[in-house]
């Protein structure tokens, strides 16, 4: 298997399926000539030529209006947000009409939207460049969401949100994007939405993290005295109780790890569902170690910001101490 | 108040006043058209009628009133081929009754019955959108899909005055014109978005003056002409289907009618100029233009009104007599999967 890095993974996924299905159309805001800021689209514009990998004005409300559109056409289009922050004047769409539209036909239409964004911060970038704001997306009804941690998972995930009937949310972690690089498989692959993974099985205490997020929880794992479970996410809705209930059933203990700030994100969603479904094999509080409930700082202050692997172990060593 | 009145100048007319001002005719329309347009407009005016009687008597909810505006909906939607897809706004939710969309479903939509729902793909009609010029986008969407596939098929969004200040307007026009979509931008303007009149919404002199900042052609014409407005719209087609791209066309018509039933414009608006413009209602200056043409009389006339009034008393039986929904339907059809 060659080695990738996930944006080349991501490159990847792309070529492969749309070599695949002659319906899949990349769009975006220098996604064609230049290849997208990231290169996430290189070489798409040149392979698949300008009517499947469009440059599309600077209008995200419009890249996704139009792809509405395009998906009644007969396309299954995967739109890009240059930036996770620059999705928000999206937002309008997605609520009003991309998790709606489905219902709206009785459930006789599919929409086969992807929305690929960058998230996350930890790359020393300008305001508005470094949000995390799955929460938004995962809260709307009709929308699933996926955050990859690894270069296969982000090929493998991006398959899965291309070819699925519903429309996919794909955030990727930016801070990942150059590196690590691991092995990747060759031509399709795919991971289903809905299902974690265990990224480092232990016994006393579970980490429940996602995208960015996984790796800090593995140098804090590394470092811990305790013996710690990391329960990589993945697909945030739907949702893998199943992977979740089972290690917090073993462990009896549970951490969860976000970048995004605390209030109502996504680790109090899972908080919950440990609260309804695991109460009895708890044997501490389930904590949180969050972003905060401010804006992403300037980036000379963003490690004090995003989690940190000496924050999870504080919160280990409270847990286990309980 | 500010004073609404649509500058007159160069806006496109095709049916006369009967006295000094001369009937055109529209090349291409034959007779058997010219009735079916009448009947178009017949259908529309007595479902939006029936409608505000049915909410009245508790048998639809709030219902957003179209009276004097099918003259644009009838002449626009004559102008389509069976390909093309119409994108209505809440003003125009029973634009898919002349598309062969029976009323009970339009009917049952105001009732907020899930049977109000349909399969766009049936009719070529997209969902009712609610929120303003947000389905703009849709329209061009598909035009651009249609024409990046080479399949036939253009697509027509309308919109109110009150949607050209929406961002999903600019980004609509803007990515139609970009992308040279094979779609029209059909503008209803009646000059009042709720009771905000366009004066407020624009410094812009004619709504169709925006159409050159999109690098398209803007058309203007009076809505309450139906001629008019088909004509203009199938020029603006006949450009799309040669792949010369979207067109903007400005409908000029003035709102005599309520927002919605649960508006009373008895605080905003001018009394004596909705009396006015009532007198001078779309569907009357058609009636009398079919009658100076010897096209119509009473007989047919009567006739086409008691058919339409027959799909009402049918259409609100239907929609009553659906079944309750299945609660089920609360959380199925948001996800395929």
């Amino acid at each position: 298997m060659p080695s990738k890095t996930l944006v080349e993974a991501v490159n990847d996924a792309l070529h492969v399926e749309m070599e695949r299905d002659d319906a899949v159309m990349v769009m975006g805001e220098d996604v064609g000539r230049a290849g997208g800021v990231f290169r996430a689209t290189a070489g798409l514009l040149d392979r698949f030529g300008p009517d499947r990998c469009v440059d599309t004005p600077l209008a995200e409300a419009g890249i996704l209006g139009t792809a509405v559109g395009l998906a009644m056409a007969g396309w299954r289009p995967v739109c890009e947000m240059q930036y996770e922050s620059f999705s928000y004047p999206c937002l309008d769409q997605l609520i009003c009409h991309v998790g709606r539209y489905r219902w709206r036909t009785n459930g006789a239409m599919d929409f086969p939207i992807t929305i690929r964004m960058p998230t996350g911060g930890g790359v020393k970038a300008p305001e508005l460049h470094e949000d995390s704001p799955e929460t938004y997306y995962v809260h709307t009804p009709g929308i699933k969401v996926a955050i990859p941690s690894t270069p296969a998972d982000a090929k493998g995930l991006l398959a899965a949100a291309i070819r699925s009937p519903d429309p996919v949310v794909l955030m990727e972690p930016k801070v990942l994007y150059r590196s690590p690089r691991e092995e990747v498989p060759d031509g399709e692959h795919v991971v289903p939405l809905g299902k974690a993974r265990i990224a480092r099985e232990g016994d006393d205490v579970s980490i429940i993290a996602y995208g960015g997020m996984v790796a800090v929880a593995e140098q804090a794992a590394a470092e811990a005295a305790a013996s710690v479970e990391i329960v990589d996410v993945r697909s945030l809705k739907p949702l893998d109780e199943e992977t979740l209930l089972a290690s917090v059933g073993k462990t009896g203990r549970a951490v969860i790890v976000q970048e995004a700030p605390r209030v109502a994100g996504f680790g109090a969603e899972i908080a919950a569902l440990l609260a309804e479904k695991a109460i009895l094999d708890l044997r501490g509080p389930v904590l949180r170690v969050t972003g905060y409930d401010a804006p992403f700082p300037f980036w000379s202050l963003e490690e004090e910001h995003i989690p940190s692997p000496g924050r999870v172990l504080e919160a280990i060593d409270q847990v286990m101490s309980f | 108040m500010a004073q609404v009145v649509p500058a007159e100048g160069d806006m496109r007319r095709v049916i006369g006043d009967g006295e000094a001002q001369p009937d055109g005719d529209v090349e291409g329309l034959t007779d058997q058209d010219l009735l079916d347009l009448y009947r178009s407009m017949v259908l529309l005016r007595t479902y939006d009628e029936r409608s505000v009687v049915f909410h009245r008597q508790g048998r639809i909810g709030t219902y957003a009133i179209f009276w004097g505006h099918e003259a644009m909906q009838a002449g626009a939607v004559h102008a389509l081929a069976r390909e093309d897809w119409v994108f209505p706004s809440y003003r125009e939710s029973a634009i898919g009754l002349l598309r062969g969309m029976p009323p009970e479903t339009v009917l049952a939509w105001w009732r907020g019955h899930p049977d109000g729902w349909w399969d766009p793909r049936r009719y070529g009609v997209a969902s009712i959108a609610v929120p303003i010029a947000t389905h703009v986008p849709h329209a061009v969407g598909f035009a651009w899909g249609k024409k990046l596939r080479h399949e036939a098929g253009c697509a027509i969004a309308f919109f109110g005055d009150g949607a050209t200040s929406e961002g999903a307007f600019h980004e609509g026009a803007n990515f139609a014109a970009v992308m040279a979509a094979p779609v029209v931008l059909l503008c209803n303007n009646n000059g009042w978005a709720i009771s905000t009149p366009l004066s407020a919404q624009t410094r812009a002199a004619a709504l169709v003056d925006k159409a050159a900042g999109y690098g398209m052609p803007g058309v203007r014409v009076d809505g309450g002409d139906v001629l008019a407005v088909y004509e203009a719209t199938r020029d603006a087609l006949t450009r799309a289907r040669a792949g010369e791209g979207p067109t903007f066309i400005e409908a000029v018509t003035y709102r005599c009618a309520p927002h919605a039933t649960a508006d009373d414009p008895s605080a905003y608006i001018d009394a004596e100029r909705v009396e006015l413009e009532r007198q001078n209602e779309c569907l009357g200056r058609y009636e009398r233009y079919l009658r100076r043409a010897g096209l119509l009389g009473d007989d047919l006339a009567e006739s086409i009104a008691d058919e339409a009034k027959e799909a009402l008393r049918q259409g609100i039986a239907a929609a009553e007599a659906l079944a309750e929904p299945d609660p089920e339907l609360v959380t199925k059809n948001a996800y395929a999967e």
